[in-house]
Parts: C-alpha cells; structure tokens; sequence
C-alpha cells in the first residue's frame, strides 16, 4: 500500500483533528487543573468536542439545510438526499446540549457547596482540609 | 458548508480553548469560554446544522456564561493554575 494517497484523506479531514485536539485539551484540564471551575471548564469542552464530532459527521460539501424545498402540494419530483444535510446527527446533539448544562449546573452547585465548607476551590488545599482531622 | 470559514473559526476555537484554561483570573475564563461556545455556534452554523447552532447560542454562550459568572461571584475569583 501507498503512503501517498492516505495524506489527502487526513488533510481533508481536519474537522476531526480538531475534534480530536480539543477532546484532548478538555481530557488535560479535567485531569491536571488543580481549580475546581477550570475542570468544570474543561469538562464542558470535552462535551462540546463530541458535538463537534458529530455534527461533522452529517456535513457534506454542496448541501443546504435538511428542509425540504417542496411541501405537500408541489412534491412530483424525487427527492435526493446528496442536496441535503443529514439531520440525525443534529437531533441527537441537541439532546446533548441539554443535558450538558444540566451537569454544568450540578457541577457548580457542588463547587459552591464545596467552597461553603472548605472556603476554597483548590483541589490540593481541600484534600490536605480533608487529610487532617 | 464554505471551508475557508470553518477552518478560520476551527483554529480561533482551539485559542480560545487554550485561553479560558490558562488564564488565572476566573471571570476572564468564564468570558473566554462564552467567546468559545459562541465559536462553535457559528461553526454548526456554518455546517448546516442552523438548529444546534441557535441551542448553544442561547444555552451554551448565554445561560452557561451566567452559570459560571454566578458560581465564580459567589465563591472565589482567584485561580493558583
């Protein structure tokens, strides 16, 4: 197999590699950030990456807007789906943004609960609070 | 879906990404990460996805600002990293 003609295929996709780059960027945060809202921060990048990926999915070069130009009367002709978006993707991710504020508000929640009774949001701090009796 | 566009708005996502999570003063995140969700509103937008794209123009760069603004108001705007 040729190497060559896999790197127009990785070019052309850079809608992935982006993804892929945030999701890191998101992942990094939720794990190495010491402050509580920049996890916070992080894990709603890491949400939206996903969105990104899968919206990505249902574009295409060439299409419009998956609504119909026709309604019921005028609709003689076939309808072909190369001239429109593929609409799943964009339903499914609307579920998902939803619910990714919905964490995002039980996250906070917690994170001032949290700074309620340690009167702090940093990750270390707490834990050497909880450490000592 | 016109590239020139997508892949302009792409690299400013990834700075401001990159921004919100190194920027010490928590109000500056929080604005940062508005302008981001902003970033991808237009991104879906110009992907075709017009649905998406005006959910997270409200709940993305609209309610999640002012969640993260109310939270940071009320608890600490310091950040050690």
């Amino acid at each position: 197999m040729d190497m060559a003609q896999y790197i127009p295929v990785l070019l052309t996709k850079y809608n992935y590699w982006v993804y892929i780059t945030l999701m890191m960027i998101g992942l990094w945060a939720m794990i190495a950030k010491n402050n509580l809202v920049k996890k916070i921060i992080g894990m709603s990048i890491f949400q939206t990456a996903i969105i990104l990926f899968y919206v990505s999915i249902g574009a295409k070069y060439g299409a419009t807007i998956p609504i119909l130009r026709h309604g019921h009367n005028g609709a003689h002709e076939a309808i072909r789906t190369v001239d429109y978006i593929n609409p799943l993707p964009h339903v499914l991710m609307l579920t998902a943004i939803v619910v990714s504020v919905a964490t995002l508000g039980v996250a906070l929640a917690l994170s001032i609960r949290i700074h309620r009774r340690h009167r702090t949001l940093e990750e270390d701090d707490i834990l050497t609070q909880l450490r000592e009796p | 879906m016109i590239w020139q566009i997508d892949l302009a708005v792409l690299v400013l996502v990834v700075i401001c990404a990159i921004g919100a999570l190194a920027v010490k003063d928590l109000v500056g995140a929080s604005i940062l990460f508005g302008a981001y969700s902003f970033l991808m509103c237009i991104l879906w937008a110009v992907m075709g996805a017009v649905d998406v794209a005006f959910t997270e123009a409200s709940v993305g760069a609209g309610v999640s600002t002012v969640f993260f603004l109310a939270a940071v108001f009320r608890t600490s705007r310091r950040s050690k990293d």
